[in-house]
């Protein structure tokens, strides 16, 4: 329901995703100009600037998820919610991860065109690392977004939180496309996934539990 | 109330005592270390400290999950009080394992596993007392406290693993370790008695801290 609700006023509005798409557009200028144009350095850098591509992303969608109820003054609905609250939690998570993947892909084909570097090969493992990531990264995010969305200064509080929080799923994610775009098996790279479906599950299982007191209020 | 001050004057009085104890074993008892020599003893600062930073982290997961279960205050309070010594000794950790490095590895910082874990739980922390600032409405306070302090808490081995694999040159644990310990009786018995020390000076300010919470609850309303 939630997912429905949001992905509606997603498609009606496309504020967010228009705008996220162009930023991370604006990050790859970034990357590129920050980093000389030397091709070895962006492909000796390339799973990091990937997931710090994904992670700035991430902050202001995650930041944003709970601002359309805020700002509309619906909060009350949300809290009135019949039935469990972790479903309202499930949702925007689900939604939140919608709107990454979509920002994971524009980044993709963006990298793959400006920086001519083939994906292809390593898609499906990649695809994999990807996904327990994201799961990873909007777990929390979508947690702490709830918690700050009523907040002073909540554009900073937020990735004040987040970053130390997730700095093990940047770490696993980070080091897992290493793996993969180094064109070993996935195997591998199997340590830190197995780390980063730990993490998932851990955050999901926190961010479930306790989303009913983060609501309340 | 009375009885209340009493004991923690008592705990102020034995904390100050076994302080001063520890401090006289670390420079009197324990013996100069053949190969690092004085410097070595920051050791009986820096081990102290990390050890009260995880038992203060430890009492602020207990009481996070204990405000939310039952949302009695004094559950809140005992998260605030043991979170803000639990930065401070980590603060401690950080500070005298970098003056500690200076001489023996030769660098102030290192990106080690330990270190970077250490780190990562100073930041988390902090996050959570800035939290804590930003908010005014206690209950409301109190329950975004819990959640950060919950998910911290449930983090710290997540984080602690996958540092771990990312780099290490810090020595292994000797003391939790699972070996019995190869450190030579003088060493570990100061040890000891500074880690008493620090527990007993966590205990206090923890006291004291949960009391001006206290007070601070009681009179805004």
């Amino acid at each position: 329901m939630v997912v429905w609700k949001d992905i509606l006023t997603e498609r009606r509005s496309k504020e967010s995703l228009n705008a996220l798409v162009f930023f991370s557009l604006l990050l790859l200028f970034v990357f590129q100009f920050s980093l000389g144009p030397e091709r070895a350095r962006i492909e000796a850098a390339l799973p990091g600037l990937l997931w710090l591509g994904f992670i700035l992303s991430g902050l202001l969608a995650f930041g944003r998820t709970f601002l359309i109820e805020r700002e509309n003054d619906c909060w009350e609905g949300l809290v009135l919610t019949p039935g469990d609250k972790s479903a309202v939690y499930l949702g925007k998570l689900a939604g939140n991860v919608l709107v990454m993947v979509v920002v994971e892909v524009v980044l993709l084909v963006l990298f793959a065109v400006f920086f001519a570097i083939d994906f292809m090969p390593f898609l499906p493992g990649l695809a994999a690392v990807l996904a327990l990531g994201t799961l990873g990264l909007a777990s929390v995010g979508t947690l702490f977004g709830a918690i700050t969305a009523q907040m002073r200064a909540r554009e900073l509080l937020f990735p004040v939180l987040l970053l130390p929080a997730v700095v093990p799923v940047l770490l696993a994610s980070v080091s897992a496309t290493q793996t993969v775009l180094a064109g070993d098996r996935l195997a591998d790279a199997a340590a830190w996934l197995k780390l980063l479906a730990a993490a998932d599950l851990v955050y999901l299982v926190v961010g479930v539990l306790t989303f009913e007191f983060v609501l309340e209020g | 109330m009375a009885a209340r001050a009493l004991a923690s004057r008592v705990l102020g009085c034995l904390a100050v005592l076994a302080l001063i104890a520890g401090l006289g074993a670390a420079f009197g008892y324990a013996p100069r270390e053949t190969v690092q020599g004085n410097v070595q003893r920051i050791m009986y600062l820096h081990v102290p400290s990390v050890l009260t930073a995880y038992l203060a982290f430890a009492l602020v997961f207990v009481g996070s999950v204990g405000y939310l279960l039952t949302r009695r205050p004094g559950w809140d309070r005992l998260a605030l009080s043991a979170a803000e010594p639990g930065v401070l000794f980590t603060g401690i950790t950080i500070a005298s394992g970098s003056i500690w490095g200076k001489p023996t590895w030769g660098t102030w910082w290192t990106w080690d596993a330990r270190l970077t874990s250490t780190a990562v739980l100073f930041l988390v922390y902090a996050g959570y007392l800035l939290l804590r600032g930003m908010v005014d409405e206690p209950d409301r306070r109190a329950r975004a406290a819990a959640v950060v302090g919950i998910l911290g808490a449930a983090n710290i081995p997540i984080v602690h693993f996958s540092v771990k694999w990312w780099r290490a040159l810090h020595q292994p644990s000797t003391i939790l370790g699972p070996e019995p310990s190869p450190i030579a009786t003088p060493i570990a018995a100061t040890l000891l008695i500074n880690w008493i020390a620090f527990t007993l000076l966590f205990a206090y300010l923890l006291a004291k801290r949960m009391e001006i919470a206290r007070l601070e609850d009681t009179h805004a309303g």
